[in-house]
């Protein structure tokens, strides 16, 4: 199948490096701590953080450091054929690898004894669910005013007909390709996060690669500038 | 929390309004400290040559000032830290807390305070009940729950933060101990300001109500302290009786104080939502305003309410600013 017509255009008309439309707002849950809802064109995941809290379960507790819990789950009306079970294997690994994700960015330390629960919900899946999710991660925490050393974003890359694609969709992700999901840190420039389901020759990985890390930096500067609004609201609403 | 963003159905009139005065609001405040606003990862400006020290929300990264949280920036003399604004409570030794018993433990009570643990109230740091001063026994330690029992709404103060981050609280005054016949509502910690007074005595309407550091607010009908310890001992028995007698007669809330209970409650809702500090000031302002405008108790959640209370706020900061 033909996935780039001859005029570069992707079967939902992005150029190869193009992402889909970003829509983005925090505190979305009324009770939780912090939320976010976060979307990548028909990609929608909605994220929700509880505490810093007290350790609900005692023989968990790390010496020192907080503890941070996540759980990921999809909606079963999120994709077109509907999914019954609900702890698969898939969500299992998504947990594990958004959790270890945020460990990293959040500076567990100055936070002893207590317990962090990030819960995302994935409300339609088009591809690239496991970005938006980091994505909608850092926004909740950041909205719960959890310190953190930098904001960690994630986007993916793939690569079909011989070219290098940002951002697939679920058509794009599905055709068999590689899918390369990274995440990074932009301020201290670090990568906490790269996964790839499919071999690719080292040189087209690294072009694979920087085209991700090139759309993580754009979707940090929108992460970025909803912070910034919604910060500036809340400060010159209480100010007296 | 309680309901963040405005998910009212305005009519586009309404809208229009609370847009203009959300508008009149931000240009007051952005003359006042512009661009102090940090979020996660922004460098914090500081003059290197002069020594710093840096505050909670800040870290060192080569060199530079990086903000972890999102706030604003507050300089005393040499310290630099970001003050958070939708965070959890942060508490400080001396502040008064409202809070909810959820455990009955050994000798202590666990109490939820939105804090990043739950507080402890010792045994030991409670006036018993009589006002007696004296060691705590065992037969004590059985009848607590004749104190406070789980789900209770406790009022106390923070008496230390020990350095595992665990919160001690202390209830050493007949002020402070459990709070009955009234309304417990949560509003984000930023929104509540440290003052010299948190107990208030709304006389007008006879209503006590608490405004808790840890953004806890109690709402309730008022109550009259007594002080135990200036009874003389043969008093002090007759006044136990009279008062476990006439306990019964006084379990009746009239309707009007509920009323009144039920108003102050939806008013904190309203600033709540609006996002505005929430001092007895205000509160009382947003108390008359519905009553003048004629706004029933129910309707006071409604958006034409939060477009007057916003509008109001607006005109009362301007206000405040001509003096």
């Amino acid at each position: 199948m033909e996935y780039v017509n001859p005029e570069g255009l992707r079967l939902d008309g992005r150029r190869f490096n193009e992402m889909r439309q970003i829509v983005a707002e925090v505190g979305v849950v009324s009770r939780a701590d912090g939320s976010a809802v976060f979307e990548m064109g028909n990609t929608k995941v909605i994220a929700a953080v509880y505490g810093p809290r007290e350790i609900q379960n005692k023989s968990q507790q790390k010496n020192g450091h907080a503890l941070v819990m996540c759980e990921y789950s999809m909606a079963h009306f999120s994709t077109g054929d509907r999914r019954r079970q609900k702890n698969d294997r898939r969500s299992t690994e998504l947990s594990l690898v958004i959790r270890q994700t945020m460990e990293a960015c959040i500076l567990t330390e100055v936070l002893p004894h207590s317990q962090i629960d990030i819960f995302l919900q994935v409300l339609q899946a088009d591809g690239g669910t496991r970005s938006a999710c980091i994505n909608a991660a850092t926004l909740a925490l950041a909205d719960a005013g959890i310190p953190m050393r930098d904001l960690a974003v994630s986007c993916s890359a793939g690569y079909l007909n011989s070219t290098p694609l940002l951002d697939l969709n679920y058509v794009e992700d599905s055709a068999g390709g590689a899918d390369v999901t990274v995440g990074i840190l932009p301020k201290l420039d670090k990568v906490t996060l790269l996964q790839m389901d499919a071999k690719l020759p080292m040189e087209t990985f690294e072009t694979v690669f920087a085209l991700a890390s090139e759309g993580c930096k754009a979707i940090a500067e929108r992460v970025r500038e909803v912070l910034q609004e919604n910060t500036k609201q809340l400060e010159y609403r209480r100010a007296a | 929390m309680m309901m963040r963003k405005i998910q009212l159905p305005f009519t586009q009139t309404q809208k229009v309004r609370y847009e203009r005065a959300i508008e009149r609001l931000q240009s007051l405040s952005s003359t006042v400290n512009s661009d102090a606003s940090v979020i996660v990862t922004d460098t914090i400006p500081v003059n290197h040559e002069d020594a710093f020290l840096k505050g909670h929300g800040t870290s060192e990264v080569d060199g530079e000032l990086l903000a972890t949280v999102c706030g604003v920036v507050e300089r005393v003399d040499k310290l630099v830290y970001v003050r958070t604004l939708r965070a959890r409570y942060k508490p400080e030794v001396g502040d008064i807390v409202v809070g909810r018993v959820i455990e009955v433990a050994q000798k202590r009570w666990r109490v939820e305070l939105n804090f990043t643990q739950d507080g402890v109230l010792m045994l030991s740091s409670m006036n018993m009940p009589d006002g007696s001063q004296r060691r705590r026994t065992s037969v004590d330690e059985l009848n607590m729950r004749n104190i406070f029992v789980e789900h209770d709404v406790v009022c106390a103060e923070v008496r230390s933060i020990q350095h595992d981050g665990s919160l001690q609280l202390h209830a050493r005054s007949q002020k402070y101990g459990k709070l009955e016949k009234g309304q417990l509502l949560k509003v984000d910690p930023y929104l509540v300001k440290r003052s010299k007074h948190h107990f208030h005595y709304i006389e007008s309407l006879g209503i006590d109500l608490i405004i808790g550091c840890n953004g806890f607010i109690w709402v309730g009908e008022h109550v009259e302290v007594r002080d135990p310890v200036m009874m003389i001992d043969g008093q002090k028995d007759d006044e136990m009786i009279s008062s476990s007698s006439s306990t019964k007669e006084q379990s009746h809330t009239p309707l009007e104080t509920r009323q009144n209970i039920c108003r102050i409650g939806n008013a904190i809702r309203v600033l709540s939502n609006l996002g505005f500090t929430v001092t007895v000031q205000v509160i009382t302002e947003t108390v008359n305003l519905s009553n003048s405008k004629n706004v029933d108790i129910h309707e006071m959640l409604c958006s034409e309410f939060h477009v007057l209370v916003a509008e109001n706020e607006a005109e009362r900061r301007r206000e405040k600013r001509k003096k």
